[in-house]
C-alpha cells in the first residue's frame, strides 16, 4: 500500500535517510522505532509531503505521491503528532469536523461523525463537542487529536509519538482505544516511537531504525526472539526476557557469573577460591577450556589430598544442557536430580553458564509478571 | 457644550477612517512580511522609518501631496498607525505554535485556508492590541490636523491657544483625554475576551 523506493535525505552534509525501501501492506499497524534522531520522523512526514525526498520515490496504492497534489494528498490521510496541536480558537466538534468541512462534506454528515467519534471515546457529545481544547486534560486533548485524524475516514493515518507526553495510565488507556478502533475500522497506521513496550503492545510489524537505515523490519514476536543487531537487543532491554515463559530458552536464564577453574589447579588453592566466591562447588576446565566436570565442596573434604591437582576429584555427574533448549524442558531436568543446578555448554563444549533453581526461578517470575525496575 | 459635539465626531470620524485605511492596509502588509521572509525586512524597515518622522514634518510633507484638509489628516493618521498593526500582525502570525501549523498543513488546508483558519484566528488578539494602541495614538495626533486645515478637536484648542482662552482650550482637551482613556479602557476589555482560549 504505501512503497518506498530508494529514499534519501540530507539536510546539509548530513545524511539522515539513506537509501530507503520498504513496503507497508494494506491495514497493518506498523511501528517505526529507533534512538532519537535515526529519521522516524522524517520518514513518516515524506508520507503525506511534509518533508520531500532529495531522491527516490513513494507510492501509495501503486501512485507516485509526487505526482499528487500535495493539499488533497494530506486530506486523504490522518495525521496525529505529539503535540496534539488542536486548534485553540476552535471546539472539540470543530477541531474534529476540519477535514470533513475541507472535504465539503455537508453539515448533516460532518456532525453525525463528530457525535459517532465522540461516541467511540465515551466523551459525550452533549457534554463535550462546544469545549475548547483548553478546558480538556492532555489525555482528552489527545484523545480528539486522533479522532480529528479519523473524522473523514482516511485509509492511512500517520502518527508521530502521539503518547509520548501522557502519563503512564492515560498512554496505556490510549494505546488500547488506538488498537481497537484500528482492529474496527482496519486502517493502516504508521506509528512513531521511541518506546519499545509500546512497539510490542500495538505492532504488527516494527520497522528498526538506526541512522537513516532499517537494522530490520519484523513483526514483535521475530524481533524478540532474533534482534538483528545489537542497538536492538539493547533498545528492548528487559523485554528481551519477558516474553512468555514457553519461549524462554536456557541462555535467557542461565547464570553466566561462575567459578571455573583449569584441572591443573592445586586443591588447596581451589578451597581457596570457592571460599572468596562462597560456593560449595565448581566447574573444572580441561586445558582447551572445555567442560571437564565439577568438584563438590564434599568431595575435597572427604578425599581431597594437599599438593594434589584438583582433577582428580572431577566427577561427571552433573547433568549437562545445551544453550539452546527450553527452559521449560530444563525445568522438569532441575526438579528431578539430585543436583542444585545444570552446566549450560555451548556448541564447543565450552562452558555459557549455569542454571541454579533461583536463577530459573527468577526468570519464569519476570517472565510471567514483568521484570523488577 | 452642545457646540462641541459636531468637533467630537469629526474628530473620530477622523481618527477612525484613518484606523480602517491603517488596519487594511496593515494587516495586509504583516501577512506579506509573515509570508515571504525577505519582504518583511524591508516592509518593518519602512514602517518603522515612519514612525521616526515627527508628526508635524510628515503632515507638512503629505500636504504636499493631499492639499489643506481632512484627507491629509486622515493619510497622515493611517501612515503613523501602521507600524503598530504590522508589527503585531507579523509578531501574531508567527508566533502561532509550529506543532499548530504543522497539523494544519498535514490535514491539508491550503495556505489562504491555514491563514483564515487557523493562523489569523490565533493572531487576532495581538493584532488587536496593535489597532488599540493606534487608536490611542491617533486620537491625540489628530489634534494637529488643524495645523493643516482638517477639523476635529484640534479647532477649539487652538481657537483657545490664540485667543488665550484656558476654558475654550480645556473644552478642546477634555475630550480627547476622555475618548483616549475610554478607547483604551474599552478596548483593553474586549482584548481580555480574546485572549482567554
Ligand atoms: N528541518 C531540519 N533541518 C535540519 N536538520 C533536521 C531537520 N529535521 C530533522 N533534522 C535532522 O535529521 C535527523 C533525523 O531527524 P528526525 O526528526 O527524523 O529524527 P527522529 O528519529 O524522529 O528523532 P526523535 O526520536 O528525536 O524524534 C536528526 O539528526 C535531525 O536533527
Ligand atoms: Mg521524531
Amino acid at each position: 500500500m504505501i512503497t518506498f523506493q530508494n529514499v534519501s535525505k540530507s539536510y546539509g552534509r548530513k545524511l539522515v535517510l539513506d537509501n530507503l525501501s520498504f513496503e507497508i501492506k494494506e491495514g497493518q499497524f506498523v511501528i517505526l522505532i529507533g534512538p532519537s534522531g535515526c529519521g522516524k520522523t522524517t520518514t513518516l512526514k515524506m508520507i503525506n509531503r511534509l518533508v520531500k525526498p532529495d531522491s527516490g520515490e513513494i507510492y501509495i496504492n501503486g501512485i507516485n505521491i509526487m505526482e499528487q497534489n500535495p493539499v488533497e494528498l494530506r486530506r486523504g490521510i490522518g495525521y496525529v503528532i505529539q503535540q496534539i496541536g488542536l486548534f485553540p480558537n476552535m471546539t472539540v466538534e470543530q477541531n474534529i469536523s476540519v477535514v470533513p468541512k475541507l472535504l465539503k462534506y455537508p453539515k448533516e454528515r460532518w456532525q453525525s461523525i463528530v457525535r459517532e467519534l465522540l461516541e467511540m471515546v465515551n466523551m459525550p457529545y452533549e457534554e463535550y463537542a462546544h469545549k475548547y481544547p483548553s478546558e480538556l486534560s492532555g489525555g482528552q486533548q489527545q484523545r480528539i487529536g486522533v479522532l480529528r485524524a479519523l473524522a473523514a475516514s482516511p485509509p492511512i493515518v500517520l502518527m508521530d509519538e502521539p503518547f509520548g507526553a501522557l502519563d503512564p495510565i492515560t498512554r496505556d488507556a490510549l494505546q488500547e482505544e488506538v488498537k481497537k478502533l484500528q482492529k474496527k475500522l482496519k486502517k493502516t497506521i504508521v506509528f512513531v516511537t521511541h518506546d519499545m513496550e509500546e512497539a510490542l503492545r500495538l505492532a504488527d510489524t516494527i520497522v528498526f531504525m538506526d541512522n537513516g537505515r532499517i537494522l530490520q523490519m519484523a513483526s514483535p514476536e521475530e524481533m524478540l526472539r532474533n534482534p538483528a543487531s545489537d542497538i536492538i537487543k539493547e533498545f528492548m532491554g528487559r523485554h528481551i526476557n519477558s516474553r512468555g515463559p514457553a519461549e524462554l530458552y536456557v541462555e535467557d536464564v542461565m547464570r553466566t557469573r561462575v567459578l571455573k577453574v583449569p584441572k591443573t589447579l592445586k586443591v588447596l588453592e581451589c578451597l581457596d577460591r570457592m571460599d572468596r566466591w562462597e560456593v560449595n562447588s565448581v566447574i573444572v576446565l580441561n586445558e582447551d577450556d572445555t567442560y571437564a566436570g565439577t568438584v563438590q565442596l564434599e568431595a575435597i573434604q572427604e578425599h581431597g589430598k594437599v599438593g594434589h591437582e584438583i582433577g582428580e576429584l572431577v566427577s561427571q555427574d552433573t547433568p549437562t544442557v545445551s544453550r539452546q533448549c527450553k527452559a521449560q524442558e530444563v525445568l522438569d531436568q532441575l526438579l528431578d536430580s539430585p543436583y542444585k543446578y545444570l552446566v549450560v555448554l555451548n556448541d564447543d563444549r565450552t562452558v555459557a553458564g549455569l542454571i541454579t533453581r533461583t536463577s530459573l526461578t527468577k526468570a519464569i517470575g519476570e517472565a510471567l509478571w514483568g521484570a523488577k525496575s | 457644550m452642545s457646540n462641541l459635539v459636531p468637533y467630537i465626531l469629526e474628530h473620530l470620524l477622523i481618527v477612525l477612517i484613518a484606523t480602517g485605511i491603517s488596519v487594511a492596509i496593515g494587516v495586509v502588509l504583516g501577512i506579506i512580511s509573515y509570508w515571504v521572509r525577505f519582504a518583511a525586512q524591508i516592509i518593518l524597515w519602512f514602517s518603522e522609518m515612519v514612525q521616526t518622522i515627527p508628526a508635524l514634518a510628515l503632515l507638512a510633507i503629505l500636504m504636499v501631496i493631499f492639499g489643506l484638509g481632512n484627507a491629509t489628516i486622515i493619510a497622515g493618521l493611517a501612515l503613523y498607525a501602521l507600524l503598530p498593526i504590522v508589527r503585531n500582525t507579523y509578531t501574531g502570525l508567527t508566533s502561532v505554535p509550529a506543532p499548530i501549523k504543522e497539523a494544519a498543513r498535514g490535514m491539508g488546508m491550503s495556505k489562504l485556508q491555514r491563514l483564515f483558519l487557523v493562523e489569523l484566528p490565533l493572531a487576532f488578539p495581538l493584532i488587536f492590541s496593535g489597532i488599540k494602541i493606534s487608536v490611542v495614538n491617533s486620537l491625540s495626533i489628530a489634534v494637529m490636523g488643524v495645523l493643516i486645515g482638517a477639523g476635529g478637536l484640534g479647532f477649539p484648542i487652538y481657537r483657545g491657544i490664540q485667543t488665550q482662552n484656558f476654558r475654550l482650550i480645556m473644552s478642546g482637551a477634555i475630550p480627547v483625554v476622555i475618548m483616549a482613556v475610554l478607547f483604551d479602557y474599552l478596548m483593553s476589555l474586549i482584548q481580555k475576551r480574546l485572549t482567554r482560549h
